[in-house]
């Protein structure tokens, strides 16, 4: 078959090439991630000094309220799809995803989507300011007419992700070679088959609960009104049902993705591929049962306090497994440090630190000193910046050469990841002395203790986000040449995508190959 | 240029897609807009929902004209086939999920936050100081009695045959499948003629039940907790019942038309599992919010 | 050095090494570590965040020393060939069950914890502390004091947008209350939580207790405070637009500057509604409505009148206006949306006075006088 595809804008209107819409997908996301932190920096400026400088405390709300919502949402998720997209089907050897419209379509609703979002923060009464949790009845009773928006909003980004979840669910276990038995998939295909149920099982869930907020909004129902019989803390319990499950949905291809970089600059195979498998299913299992350690202080009856404490610290075991796995990986291994790899040893250290936090906040008592403090803030950065951001990037430059066919800049790209590396431990580290010294998150001005802190975590976030810029330009580059990159990339990585020509032509395995 | 790809069938670019998001954008933004965004209010106008509904409606014909075209044109090989069942089978556990939310807040409402506000568990200063004399009673419309005095919704009556009516409707296809298998045309038309019809009716009693509701008992949306749970459980079913018979409509004019084979039949099977799924959630409503 | 002042000093070390770009020395002054309680539970948490801590410290410099250790010795550039191993079954095992252990070390002392902080029986005080957009009421319920706690006026001042203040200047900035609740020191205060709008979280680090406000519920803690002093904290819950800017002060006195305090306070709630009889000149009006204005309105409509965002403009508003003077009255008493109703934070002075005020301000002259009398409940 020829590598004939279709030209101009139609191509990618309309395209069902999994190739192609991988490439939608992580566009889509890096622009969010820069319109995303475009708001971060808003935040940062304002909590440089003390005082209100630059923004008033409403239009601060909605900037906290759409930077996570953008990221989560927007940027880190649609990223993920977008390597599952491209990579997915070249692993597997598969001629491309299973349902391949209605894949086109999952990508094609986000930026509608998106568009709603953000189009809120400049309708009369201001965009949402009630938190990337919009719990109610901040979100209900307390909050301007644009919420009915960011409901519909969220509707359509539910139903993108579950349409791409069967997509990708049904291409794993429908499509694979012959010979390509589940326990042969990359760690990669694993993570996502498991992710892609997540997303099946929860995205609905949020969907329950802005349609009841919806309800409670405009037609009268009283879910989340004491007075009427309801409870404002049900909100909580249906939202984290669907949030706790959906920061693993961050995670695990992030995993994966470390999972295959590591043992290529390791030149030596994963360690423990089954216990990785079953440790990755194993989070993925008590992701569903944990969900209430973000509410230890609302009140709950202490046999449920105790409950959400224990089952929320066992999931230290399974990730146990995982560093453990990685670092036993390297461990004799004949390393080299180009720059996906120096990117995924970073993921290793500065992940495994927000996970130590997670541990601290996971134990209640001690929660309550910590719950809603910028030691929340840093632990939930260093997982999500620093683990699955990290992980992306790594990812990025990782096949990038496979996409474009080209090398990166191994120079800037190392500057990159020293810029970043650097700049973002002096973003968030310090944000954990802030919280345990008693800094409330999601507030626009503090008290003068915390002024030092907060001046170091602005320039640190100014100079991180700054280099992601490098990024930027880094990728461009690439895009428009380089150095040609030959089939393999690196050094005799493992895996079907690097059995292919780079760049991959534009249909691959066409006929099935063969696994032994 | 159709990629016959190993034999599995590799669309080429659609259309569909960018219109189905265009569609769906406009219909929930109009319907955003229409919205009085605050508990109390009226619906403005819905122009721009029905414009939305509209290209919906295009794109749900032509996309599943072309997919009824292509596999009519024996495109689809059996390897697609499975896609598209799991595909279907993961729709319907992601619609379980849905349903699961309304379910889960109708059991903490009844276990818990009724019970607390009428002071169990270390709930003993909520009703002492704020809902005095409140008393954990189920069905309720909240310590506040919002929506005031009315009537709850017996389990005998309507739902009780409605309950019948959708049991039969499950035997019904089930037989239509049958006579599909067994190739005998007429009678796959009869049963998925009965199915729809037993749809109908369900649906028609259903609309008689909640004008009965709104008018003669004062039990509305806004009544309480109660009102609340009752509407969203069983309008979200209802709503579902109706997808489901225009499915299966559409399933009775393609056997009409002759289009499915004892082996290759997906699309029927497909509206057959989703009705035996509406059936399911329907038992659970019948006991959880009618009967217990 | 006490053990425990010990444990605190290391504590703050162990942070400042955590950060490698800086002296340690540079943060001689600042706070690393969580803050200590002057509560027994709050030295459990103490000692139970630092229990944590140092493990996962040791469990960190392990494995992240054995990592380091392998970036450093084997590397291509070293000339070694890779070792070919990929799974072992009892290593994979001890690395699963050795995690587990921890975690059990830790619930321990955990769960203990945590039943202590949930015990609220045998109180000797109890206050509800209900919150509000964006201030606390507290109502001493076994004597019946009930007042209000906003930001104070300096603060408030300083942190308005650009307020052109500077913030360093005030004294304890955003973290002072005009009315600071008073307790007894070495008795067990209960606070009953709850809100009368949005949720709302009282928090007060050094008496460790954060428990949630949430309308309609009533959640319980406690605290015996060991120590007098002034502790201060905030609200730890997003609760809409000025939601930094609710703190809260607890003194902690002896029990006879408590006494003193209490019945203080029940004199002058009965001096309050003293005013309520007599005739208020438009001027005494206008200054005093002023005053509650600045307290009560301004954190919505802000001090020039014109709102901003779901607020509407007072200025030039049809109620405050041309509408009628009881309609007036009866919304600022009543409430409507997300306007809160102020029945029961404003007597019938201070209500017929930010009536005034804002038929008056703003550029509103409408030459509208309302009298306490004017003003029934
Ligand atoms: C990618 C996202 C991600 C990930 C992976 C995690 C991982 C974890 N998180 Fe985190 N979390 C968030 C994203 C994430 N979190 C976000 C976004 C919030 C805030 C939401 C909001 O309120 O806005 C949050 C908030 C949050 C809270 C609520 C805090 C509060 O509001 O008061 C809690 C409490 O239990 C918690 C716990 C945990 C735990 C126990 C893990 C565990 O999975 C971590 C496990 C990992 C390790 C423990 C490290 C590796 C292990 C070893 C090296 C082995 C040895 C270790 C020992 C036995 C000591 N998280
Ligand atoms: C994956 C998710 C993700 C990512 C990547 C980030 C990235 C960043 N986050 Fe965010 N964050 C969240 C998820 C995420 N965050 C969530 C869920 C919340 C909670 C929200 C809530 O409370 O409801 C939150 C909250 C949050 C807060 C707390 C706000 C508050 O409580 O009021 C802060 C404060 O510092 C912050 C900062 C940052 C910064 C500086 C970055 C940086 O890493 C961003 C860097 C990227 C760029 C800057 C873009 C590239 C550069 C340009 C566009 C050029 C312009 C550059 C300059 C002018 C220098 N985040
Ligand atoms: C928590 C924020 C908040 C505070 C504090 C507040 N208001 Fe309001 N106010 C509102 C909102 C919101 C409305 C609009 C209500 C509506 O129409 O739904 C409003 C409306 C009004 C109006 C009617 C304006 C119009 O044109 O509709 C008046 C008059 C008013 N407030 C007076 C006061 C006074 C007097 C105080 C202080 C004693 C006060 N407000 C404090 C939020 C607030
Ligand atoms: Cu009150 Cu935040
Ligand atoms: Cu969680």
């Amino acid at each position: 078959m020829s590598d004939h595809k279709p030209t101009g804008i139609k191509r990618w209107l309309f395209t069902t090439n999994h190739k192609d819409i991988g490439t939608l997908y992580l566009w889509f996301a890096f622009t969010m991630f820069l319109v995303g932190g475009a708001m971060a920096m808003i935040i940062r400026a304002e909590l440089m000094q003390p005082g209100m400088q630059v923004v008033d405390p409403l239009f601060f709300n909605s900037m906290t309220t759409m930077h996570g919502l953008i990221m989560v949402f927007g940027a880190v998720m649609p990223a993920m799809v977008g390597f599952a997209n491209w990579m997915v089907p070249m692993m597997i050897g598969a001629p491309d995803m299973a349902l391949p419209r209605m894949n086109n379509w999952s990508f094609w609703i986000l930026p509608f989507a998106g568009t709603m979002l953000v189009s809120t923060l400049f309708m009369e009464g201001g965009g949402p300011a009630f938190g990337w949790t919009f719990y109610a009845p901040l979100s209900t009773t307390f909050a301007p007419k644009s919420t009915d928006f960011f409901i519909f909003a969220v509707h359509m980004l539910g139903f993108s992700s579950i349409m791409g979840a069967i997509n990708i669910i049904a291409t794993i276990l429908n499509m694979r070679a012959p010979g390509m038995t589940l326990m042969k998939m990359p760690l990669f295909v694993w993570t996502w088959l498991i992710t892609a149920f997540l997303l099946i099982a929860v995205m609905p869930v949020l969907a329950g609960a802005v349609t009841m907020m919806l309800t409670d909004r405009n037609f009268g129902t009283s879910f989340f009104s004491a007075a009427g019989g309801g409870d404002p803390v049900l909100f909580q319990h249906v939202f984290w049902f669907f949030g706790h499950p959906e920061v693993y949905i961050m995670i695990l291809p992030a995993f994966g993705i470390v999972s295959q970089i590591i043992p290529t600059f390791a030149r030596k195979q994963l360690f423990g591929y089954a216990s990785m498998v079953y440790a990755t299913a194993a989070i993925a299992f008590l992701s569903f049962i944990v969900w209430a350690h973000h509410m230890f202080t609302v009140g709950m009856p202490v046999a449920a306090e105790l409950y959400f404490t224990y089952a929320t610290v066992m999931i230290a075991v399974p990730t146990a497994v995982k560093v453990f796995n990685w670092t036993a990986t390297m461990w004799k291994g004949a390393m080299t440090f180009e720059t996906p790899m120096l990117w995924a040893v970073a993921f290793v250290f500065l992940f495994t630190i927000g996970g130590f936090t997670g541990l601290m906040l996971g134990v209640a008592p001690a929660d309550f000193q910590y719950h809603d403090t910028y030691f929340v803030v840093a632990h939930f950065h260093y997982v999500l910046v620093t683990g699955a951001v990290f992980a992306i990037i790594a990812g990025v430059y990782y096949w990038l050469p496979k996409w474009t066919g080209n090398m990166y800049d191994e120079k800037l790209g190392k500057l990159h990841f020293w810029l970043s590396t650097i700049s973002v431990n002096v973003l968030f580290f310090p944000q954990h002395f802030l919280g345990l010294a008693g800094m409330p998150r999601r507030i626009p001005d503090y008290a003068i203790q915390f002024a030092e802190f907060n001046f170091m975590s602005s320039l640190g976030g100014f100079a991180f986000g700054l280099s992601q810029l490098l990024f930027l330009f880094i990728v461009i580059k690439c895009i428009k040449g380089g150095e040609k990159a030959t089939d393999k990339v690196w050094d005799n990585p493992e895996g079907l995508e690097w059995t292919v020509p780079s760049p991959a032509p534009y249909h691959t395995f066409e006929t099935a190959p063969q696994i032994k | 240029m159709s990629t016959q790809a190993g034999g599995y069938y590799l669309p080429e670019p659609s259309k569909w897609p960018l219109i189905g998001s265009i569609g769906l954008f406009l219909t929930l933004f109009g319907f955003a807009t229409a919205l009085p965004g605050k508990s109390e209010g009226t619906v403005g106008n819905l122009y721009i929902m029905y414009a939305g509904l509209i290209v919906l409606a295009y794109m749900l014909f032509g996309w599943f004209g072309q997919v009824i075209g292509e596999s009519e044109s024996g495109k689809y090989n059996d390897q697609v086939d499975v896609s598209f069942r799991m595909g279907m089978l993961w729709f319907i556990f992601s619609e379980v999920m849905f349903f699961a939310a309304f379910f889960g807040a109708l059991f903490y409402v009844r276990q818990l936050s009724v019970p607390w506000l009428s002071g169990e568990g270390n709930n003993g200063m909520t009703n002492e100081l704020l809902w005095k004399g409140y008393e954990n009673v189920w069905p309720t419309n909240g310590p506040g009695a919002v929506g005031g005095k009315y009537e709850s919704m017996p389990a005998a009556g309507i739902p009780l045959y409605n309950t019948i009516i959708l049991l039969t409707s499950g035997v019904t296809v089930t037989l239509a499948h049958w006579a599909l298998k067994k190739e005998n045309r007429s009678q796959l038309i009869l049963w998925l003629f009965a199915t729809v019809a037993l749809g109908g009716l369900f649906v028609a009693l259903q609309a008689y039940e909640y004008s009965h509701a709104y008018s003669a008992m004062n039990l509305k949306l806004s009544t309480g907790i109660y009102g609340s749970t009752f509407y969203m459980l069983t309008g979200f079913h209802g709503l579902h019942v109706t997808i489901g018979a225009i499915m299966l409509t559409v399933m009775l004019l393609r056997s009409i038309k002759g289009h499915f084979t004892p082996k290759h039949h997906f699309a029927f099977e497909a509206a057959a599992w989703y009705w035996h799924f509406v059936d399911v959630v329907w038992l659970g409503l019948f006991i959880f919010v009618y009967w217990l | 050095m006490s053990a425990s002042k010990t444990m605190k000093k290391i504590g703050s070390l162990l942070c400042a090494g955590l950060v490698m770009l800086l002296p340690a020395t540079v943060f001689a002054d600042y706070k690393l570590n969580m803050t200590p309680s002057v509560t027994a539970v709050g030295q459990d948490i103490y000692n139970l965040h630092m229990i944590i801590l140092w493990i996962v410290t040791i469990v960190g410099i392990l494995v992240f020393g054995v990592i380091i250790y392998s970036l450093i010795n084997h590397r291509k550039s070293k000339g070694v060939t890779p070792a070919t191993f990929h799974e072992s079954a009892t290593v994979e095992f001890v690395w699963t069950v050795i995690p587990f252990i921890i975690l059990v070390i830790i619930a321990v002392p955990a769960t203990k914890t945590l039943l202590a902080i949930e015990d609220t029986s045998k109180s000797d005080i109890t206050i509800k502390a209900t919150g509000w957009q964006w201030k606390w009421e507290y109502e001493y319920l076994d004597s019946g004091v009930r007042f209000f706690s906003n930001l104070d006026k300096a603060s408030n001042e300083a942190r308005q947008v650009k307020s052109g203040k500077d913030p360093r200047k005030v004294e304890n900035y955003l973290l002072d209350v005009d009315n600071p609740i008073v307790v007894p020191v070495n008795k067990k205060v209960r606070i009953l939580t709850t809100s009368n709008d949005v949720i709302h979280a009282w928090w007060v680090p050094e008496l460790a207790v954060k428990r949630d406000a949430i309308p309609g519920f009533i959640n319980e803690s406690w605290f015996k405070a060991e120590k007098t002093g002034t502790y201060r904290g905030q609200c730890a819950e997003l609760c809409g637009k000025d939601h930094g800017f609710m703190p809260i002060v607890v003194n902690v006195v002896s029990d006879s500057e408590y006494s003193d305090w209490l019945a203080k306070q029940k004199k002058a709630a009965a001096d309050a509604d003293a005013g309520a009889g007599k005739t208020w000149s438009k001027a005494d009006l206008m200054a005093r409505g002023k005053e509650v204005y600045e307290k009560n309105c301004q954190a919505c409509h802000m001090a020039n009148g014109e709102g901003g965002g779901p607020f509407p403009a007072l200025k030039g508003s049809k109620v405050a206006t041309t509408g009628p003077v009881a309609a007036h009255i009866d919304l600022v008493l009543k409430g409507k949306g997300m306007m809160p109703p102020f029945g029961t934070q404003l007597n019938a002075v201070d209500t017929a006075a930010v009536v005034t005020f804002e038929r008056n301000a703003f550029g509103n002259n409408t030459g509208d006088v309302v009298q306490p009398s004017q003003v029934s409940k």
